[in-house]
Formats: C-alpha cells, structure tokens, sequence
C-alpha cells in the first residue's frame, strides 16, 4: 500500500529553529483562548492565589497549544495544500510531524495534570475535553467530513472561558456557559466570513468548509442566521447580573453593527465566482476582491465584537473599576 | 546517521537555539512544581 506524500514534504528543509516548535502551537489562537479563559476567572468574581491563578493560565495556555501541536502534526497534508498554511513548519518540512505529535501530547498531559494536581480536577477535567474535542472530534473526525465541522468543533474554542471560571471558583455555573454559548455562535459567521474569500484554498485541500460543499449564496444567509442569534445573546450577560453598563453599551452596539454588516453581506455576491483576473496579475493571499468586501469586513468585525464584549467584562470585574461604583450589574437576574 | 560535523553553521546555531528553548522549558517545568509546592504547603504544614 502505498500513502500519497505532498511535494512539500519532500522538499530539501533547512534545520529547525525554535521559533519552529514555537509557531506549531499557534501563538495567536493562544492569545484568544487566554484572553476569553482570564475573562471567565476575572467573572467569578472570587479572590485566587495569584500563583496559582499564573498556574492555571499557564495550563490553559499549554493545553490550547498542545491541542495546536496536535491539529498541525494531522494535518500536515492538507496544510501543504493551501496557500495560508503550506509554509507551517510541518508541511514545508522543518518539523516532522511525530515531532509535533510528541509535542502535542507532552503538553496535552502535563497541562491537564498540573491544572488538576495545583488547581482543580474540575478545571482540569473541562481542559482535557476541551483538547480532546479540537484534537480528535474536530481535526480528525469532522474537519474533513462535514460543512458543520466549525460548527460543532467551534465548541473546543469557546470552552475556555469555562475552565478559566472552573479554575477560579471550582464551578461551572450558567453564568459560564452563557460566555462559552456566545464564543460557540460567534465562530460560524467568523470562520464562514473568512472562508468566503478563500473558498478556492479550501476546495484545493478538499475541506469541506460550507462555501465549497453548499455553495457562497447559502454560507451568506447562514452567516447572518448565526448574527441574529449571536447579538441577542450577546447582550444576556448585562441581564443576567455578569455585565454592567458599558457591556451593555458594548454588547448592543456591536451587536448592530454585526448584524447590519451581516445583512450587508447577506445581499452582497461575495464568494461568488470572481472573473478571471487580467493576463499577468497574480492574486496574493490575502488579496480581496471588491466583491468579497463585505465577507472581510464580517470577518474583521465578528473579531472586534468578540474582543470588546469580552474586554468589557474584564474591564468591569478588576477590583479598580469595581471601587468606582460604575460596574454595578444590572442585575435583573439576581 | 549525518556526522554533526557536518552541520552548516546555521543549522549549528538552529541546533543551539532548540536547545536552549529545550532548558529554559525544563527550567520553567522545574520553577512551577517548586513554586506550585510551596503555595500549596503553605498554611498547612503547621496544622500537622
């Protein structure tokens, strides 16, 4: 039998350098998943050992990279395909992927172990769903079957703000899960937007993202379906006593604004077949046609909406904001 | 096996620079357990 390698793979590779292994654990993904994590311990409104709370970061952070390792190390074929991807260190053949993989599990383990043995077994119990689900259930079960696969894998990324509030509190109340409902409705129209102007990439590598399986037109409607959901419930934190004020201000706005972007693209032809450009111009990557302008704005917005409800609440939970006497919560659910 | 005396010398300094990556990470792992036991000891170590 023989297995199909990608050129890329073949190619002579320089040595890898740090920066190599640094990158296979997707910094910037990191970033966010901290971010929303820092957001659900700040939440609970609860004092923590800053130690220990550093610790639980950390484990967060270590998880969501090895979780990173492990999707880069699978999906090394693929990546070779696509113009966004085929320079990670494992399909342009710096890293090998059992490299990645050991790195992937080494970091996997040590995370959920030293969150349970330092932190909680329940915060370290949702940490290792949380890497199982974007390791197994969406890199290799639904990411190469479904349209649905961001959908459904979508729930790896928003649990974060969950095992942040476990780790803080040692619960998982609905006030968590409010914030992992909203992270869950806002990937779709983020990751669909984004798509609409790198269906050819994704059809080339036979992920079946929604535009390549079901088509521009449908990805666009079902962006602004999730929109419709997400503002609203985007907003249910100032109701159910998490938020204050200002996110009730944040929530709202943006929440519009997504939604009339949403619209905007709704009725728009990005994705949509694009005409052949002049002889002798070559698209770049990120290059956008006129006509997927409003997929990019989507995409763009859907980042700073995420970004500012969440800023918010951290912003009205640090004990400085909160001696001002301006985060008191509305508290219609309390 | 490649003999490392081969290396170029950018492969050489690739090498050196996983390397260190490779002690600070044992190091970090090291300082965490420690500062991890000592936080978690502390306080009760007189209740015995």
């Amino acid at each position: 039998m023989t297995t199909p390698v990608q050129p890329a793979v073949l190619l002579p590779a320089e040595a890898a350098r740090w920066q190599d292994y640094v990158s296979l654990l997707k910094p910037r993904v990191m970033s966010l998943v901290v971010f929303t994590a820092l957001t659900g311990m700040v939440c609970t409104g609860r004092p923590m050992n800053p130690i220990l709370a550093a610790v639980a970061i950390l484990c967060i952070a270590a998880g969501a990279g090895g979780s990173a390792a492990l999707n880069m190390a699978y999906d090394a074929d693929i990546d070779a395909l696509m113009r966004r991807t085929r320079h990670r260190a494992v399909p342009a053949g710096r890293v090998q992927a059992a490299d990645a993989l050991a790195l992937g599990i080494v970091l996997s383990l040590f995370s959920v172990g030293i969150m349970g043995l330092a932190v909680n077994w329940l915060a370290a119990g949702l940490l290792a769903f949380t890497i199982f689900f974007y390791a197994v259930v969406y890199t290799l079960w639904l990411k190469r079957r479904t349209p649905q696969n961001i959908v459904i894998g979508g729930l790896a990324g928003a649990l974060p703000p969950v095992v942040g509030w476990a780790a803080a509190s040692g619960h998982a109340p609905l006030d968590a899960w409010l914030l992992v409902a909203i992270v869950f409705f806002w990937t779709p129209p983020h990751f669909w937007a984004l798509s609409l102007y790198t269906t050819g990439d994704y059809a080339q590598a036979g992920v079946p993202m929604m535009p390549v399986v079901r088509g521009a037109a449908s990805t666009r409607w079902q962006i602004l379906a999730y929109s419709l959901v997400l503002a609203p419930l985007g907003v249910a934190p100032a109701f159910a006593g998490l938020g204050g004020p200002i996110y009730l201000g944040v929530s709202a706005i943006g929440g519009l604004a997504l939604v009339v972007l949403a619209v905007r693209l709704a009725l728009s032809h990005a994705g949509d077949p694009a005409p052949p450009l002049p002889a002798g111009r070559r698209e770049g990557l990120y290059d956008v046609r006129l006509a997927a302008r409003p997929a990019r704005d989507v995409f763009a917005a859907s980042l700073l909406y995420l970004f500012a409800l969440f800023a918010a609440l951290l912003v009205e939970h640090t004990p400085l904001f909160a001696s001002l006497g301006l985060a008191a919560p509305l508290g219609l659910g309390r | 096996m490649s003999d490392p005396n081969d290396e170029t010398e950018a492969a050489a300094r690739a090498r050196r620079g996983r390397n260190l990556l490779l002690a600070i990470a044992l190091f970090a792992f090291v300082a965490i357990i420690f500062v991890i036991t000592i936080v978690k000891l502390g306080g009760n170590v007189p209740a015995h």
